[in-house]
């Protein structure tokens, strides 16, 4: 079994804001993430996929093949975008690193072929990253 | 089905150390730790990278607040040992040596006592792991959970 990872960036604009709360309430909780004019990251993606070998071509996933379904599925969709407004997964759950993990792993999941998803990894930057592994409790 | 995610974040500190045993002679000492036995010891820039797993709380969107992770960090890790000799620390100062290794395990454990106390509104976060880099060419993992991290 071979774990192939192949990165991604996106640039996005999100802030953070639970409805049910006051605006003093989201200040408390998400600081500057708060402010409702948003503010933007650049975002570092690894997906990583198992599988085995393929022996005729020796891959495990073709990697331009892999880069244009990352394309299509997450950078096309969030790259210089707002993710609260313009991407439709975060109309009723809140941009967070964690949160944008689990939605890139549901955009991929059972889409490449020949090779399970592992790994979603998300970098808001370069000291703080989310991991997602499908699991869930 | 609330979803469980990892959690990272990278803390950066700067110390001196000397790896030496007080019971063997300088040249034994040389022997042992080479270059890093030097009596007046040397420092590093350590990255440390922690790893915290648990649900994702719908209102917050997060496993854990990051402010409050940060500030358990900070009291426990950074204060303790920035721009310090770790030779003067308590736990070094007698026959635990100061190498990453066993840096590592005194900076996991007072992680996961820290993060104990923030597990009280989210009894599911858990520590899973410390990294800690000594340069960029070393680093030191200790997995905390008792199942094998997920890489």
């Amino acid at each position: 079994m071979i774990f192939l990872t192949r990165k991604a960036e996106f640039s996005s604009s999100h802030f953070y804001r639970n409805p049910a709360w006051s605006g003093e309430e989201n200040l408390r909780r998400f600081g500057k993430c708060a402010n409702i004019n948003g503010h933007g990251h650049n975002y570092t993606l690894e997906v990583t996929v198992a599988g085995e070998v393929d022996p005729v071509t020796g891959f495990v996933v073709d990697l331009k093949l892999l880069k244009d379904i990352l394309e299509q599925e997450v950078v096309s969709v969030y790259d210089h975008r707002h993710l609260n407004y313009e991407v439709p997964e975060f109309k009723d759950a809140i941009p967070t690193t964690e949160n944008i993990a689990v939605a890139i792993w549901k955009r991929l999941d059972g889409k490449i072929p020949n090779a399970k998803l592992h790994r979603v990894r998300v970098y808001e930057m370069p000291d703080l990253f989310a991991d997602y592994y499908g699991e869930t409790a | 089905m609330t979803p469980i995610a990892h959690f990272s974040r990278r803390y950066r500190l700067s110390a001196s150390h000397r790896l030496f045993i007080a019971s063997l002679s300088d040249q034994q000492n040389a022997q042992t730790f080479g270059k890093c036995a030097n009596p007046f010891g040397h420092g590093h820039n350590y990255t440390i990278e922690v790893t915290v797993s648990g649900p994702i709380d719908p209102a917050t969107g997060m496993v854990v607040d990051l402010v409050a992770l940060d500030d358990v960090a900070k009291r426990e890790v950074i204060d303790r040992w920035d721009h310090t000799n770790l030779n003067n620390d308590p736990h070094f100062s007698g026959s635990v040596v100061p190498s990453t290794e066993n840096f590592v395990y005194e900076v996991e454990r007072v992680m996961r006592e820290g993060i104990a106390k923030l597990a009280q509104h989210n009894p599911r976060l858990q520590l899973v792991r410390v990294r800690i880099e000594e340069t960029s060419n070393n680093s030191f993992d200790l997995i905390s959970s008792g199942e094998m991290t997920k890489f």
